[in-house]
């Protein structure tokens, strides 16, 4: 596909969505701004899985870190002084612990959301990278991950709110957020936030290190008698998937008003995945598609036959990746394989043909 | 009941929660070390044998109907393993990460077809008579220990399945040629061995033995369209720290992380002892990235 067609085709997508505002109901537009929260997830993955060649399974555990961080300032914020969380007293806590009390000033909440998910990501990569640790490995400890952070959240009730998790927000930053007009807001400052990650993958794409995560996703052997180290760049591409994921939770989580360990365990991880699968794996703008696509299919078959989405999930899992490995983004090469075909042969091409 | 007799029990369920890990674990191991490719749908060949089981003792009125509904258990999810790798795996060869996506999606589906055959409830399979007391140690130091005999069954069943599995590999026509496959691919394909029927019978034997791991779990647990969900993800953790395709390694490596998940539970919740063997996996991989027991090669390998 051409550059220029492409970056047409980025505009055009970019004008439907600023433009959604005017011809979307106020229901489909606060479905759109919690799925464009989501994309950023996406591009993360993206990043990750599509130029790194590293799928994460948990990409759900940092979501939910960047996700509780938020939640956990909007409930200290929404305390009249002396008073605490009705879970806390109920699980018969005196005090609200101190790790909870930092995220209390804005800013530090706000740092929270980019340097838990960031650190937690690029920690657990570095273990596992620097020993050489990858492929197949990598996801089903990514996976292993998911489960013990939705399993211990649920457990620790008195910290977390357990299973019903943490909800009833108040304001952030002096605007209530069930007001309408913080809800327009958000989906401005989600569609920003948005714009914002998909040029960041842009210029890291050009970039010397973009490319050479994409000659590790190829070849990491040939990469490493070169003379680069790709525990390295695997684990800077891992963080920064982790601080999109996070970044992503905590705008979810304004847009929906709740989070709970169900939004971030296996299943919904692997959810977040195949989204990513679906649009197409290495295309940024693929990707954001997808992530749309699949999050509104969802959402209309879900609500009306669940049980039907559930197989209609499980075979797209098959189809794409059997199918259409490179996702929708893929459609047009598919074609363009296609077409030669049916094209008329010009006289030098048969001329050329051997007998 | 004295401190000790509660210190052995604890083993005892831990050597029988590793018991139904190794079945579980063993068809992912055989299938990872041969063909490099990860079943994310192996839970639900277990969760496919526990509902046989499930409906041959309902079907069967006869005190020995669980021996049998064994054999269904394993041929049906053999046969399902089969269709699997015909209709799915083959066509991703190669791709490993595919095949994980690929697998997941049938998963979902067998997980879902379950829940509208049978509900989202447990279907409950009654020990027959001969499995359903207990072995009573009512004096000496181990007074009140109490031993059920449905796990010390599945524990025997776990020793039988893997000595029938180490014959198979050693002695058999098949076994040789797994073993030839398992060494180079290339080599056993020149040499006339269809690679293609030893994936497909390989892996059609390791789906069945998941399939007894069901029948086995069903005596202690209600079968649930999720129960596969919930085993797996230590089968993997099994997998990992066993090592590549080696039935030892894996052996070994689910009798550690059984007792490891039981000892920690006496300490701990069960929550806590999920995050702790998590930590435990990363932490074994800093020392041998390469699972308990490997073999040495030269092949330089992306997977």
């Amino acid at each position: 596909m051409k550059k220029s067609f492409k970056i047409l085709l980025d505009l055009l997508l970019l004008l439907a969505l600023v433009l959604a505002p005017l011809y979307l109901s106020a229901y489909n537009l606060s479905l759109l701004g919690r799925f464009l929260a989501m994309a950023i997830l996406s591009l993360g993955l993206c990043m990750v899985w599509g130029w790194g060649g590293i799928l994460s399974l948990g990409q759900g555990v940092f979501w939910g870190l960047g996700a509780y961080v938020l939640a956990m300032h909007l409930k200290l914020v929404g305390l009249a002084p002396g008073d605490m969380p009705d879970f806390m007293m109920w699980s018969g806590l005196d005090h609200i612990p101190g790790w909870w009390t930092i995220f209390r000033h804005p800013s530090l909440a706000f740092a929270g959301i980019f340097l838990v998910p960031t650190v937690a990501a690029a920690g657990l990569a570095w273990l596992v990278f620097n020993r050489r640790v990858s492929g197949v490995y990598f996801a089903l400890i990514t996976q292993a991950l998911a489960l013990a952070f939705a399993t211990l959240l649920i457990s620790q009730q008195a910290y977390t709110g357990g299973f019903n998790g943490l909800t009833d927000f108040g304001t952030l930053l002096g605007h209530s957020i069930v007001d309408p007009g913080f809800q327009r807001a958000m989906y401005w400052i989600t569609l920003a936030a948005l714009v914002a990650a998909f040029l960041f993958c842009q210029w890291i794409s050009q970039s010397n290190f973009g490319k050479i995560l994409l000659a590790i996703r190829d070849g990491e052997s040939r990469i490493r008698f070169l003379g680069y180290n790709p525990a390295t760049y695997k684990t800077l591409a891992f963080a920064i998937g982790g601080t999109f994921a996070g970044v992503s939770g905590a705008l979810y989580i304004l847009h929906v008003g709740v989070i709970s360990p169900a939004m971030v365990g296996v299943v919904p991880s692997i959810e977040m995945v195949i989204a990513v699968a679906v649009g197409g794996r290495a295309s940024f703008t693929g990707v954001v598609l997808g992530t749309l696509l699949v999050n509104f299919g969802k959402d209309l078959i879900s609500s009306a036959f669940p049980e039907l989405w559930q197989f209609g999930m499980g075979l797209m899992f098959i189809l794409v990746v059997t199918a259409l490995p490179q996702g929708l983004a893929g459609l047009p090469e598919l074609w363009a394989g296609f077409r030669p075909r049916f094209r008329k042969r010009t006289m030098q091409e048969i001329a050329d043909q051997p007998n | 009941m004295g401190n000790s007799a509660i210190v052995v029990g604890q083993i005892f369920n831990g050597v029988s929660v590793a018991s139904i890990l190794l079945l579980t674990a063993l068809g992912l191991a055989l299938s990872f070390g041969l063909m490099h490719v990860i079943n994310m749908a192996h839970g639900e060949m277990l969760m496919v044998g526990g509902y046989l089981t499930y409906l041959t003792c309902r079907i069967v009125h006869n005190p020995y109907a669980f021996l049998l509904a064994l054999l269904v258990a394993f041929a049906g999810s053999a046969l399902l393993g089969a269709l699997l790798e015909v209709t799915v795996i083959r066509w991703l060869y190669g791709r490993p990460l595919d095949t994980l996506l690929a697998t997941w999606g049938v998963s979902l589906i067998l997980q879902q077809g379950a829940r509208s055959i049978f509900g989202a409830i447990g279907n409950e399979v009654v020990a027959p008579p001969w499995l359903s007391s207990s072995i009573s140690l009512n004096h000496g130091p181990l007074a009140g220990l109490s031993l059920p005999y449905v796990r010390i069954f599945i524990v025997l069943l776990t020793i039988a399945v893997f000595g029938l599995l180490l014959l198979f590999i050693a002695r058999t026509r098949w076994g040789l040629y797994l073993r030839a496959v398992h060494q180079d691919r290339e080599m056993a394909q020149a040499l006339g061995v269809n690679t293609k029927w030893v994936d497909l019978v390989v892996f059609a034997v390791g789906t069945g033995v998941a399939g007894l791991a069901g029948a086995a779990l069903a005596l202690i647990a209600p079968v649930t369209p999720t129960v596969g969900q919930s085993y797996v993800v230590y089968a993997f953790m099994v997998v990992i720290v066993g090592g590549l395709g080696s039935l030892l390694g894996t052996a070994i490596a689910a009798l550690l992380i059984g007792l490891f998940s039981a000892s920690v539970q006496m300490f701990t919740s069960i929550s806590l002892a999920d995050v702790l063997l998590l930590v435990m996996v990363i932490v074994f991989i800093q020392f041998r990235p390469r699972g308990i027991i490997f073999k040495r090669s030269r092949i330089m390998k992306e997977a």
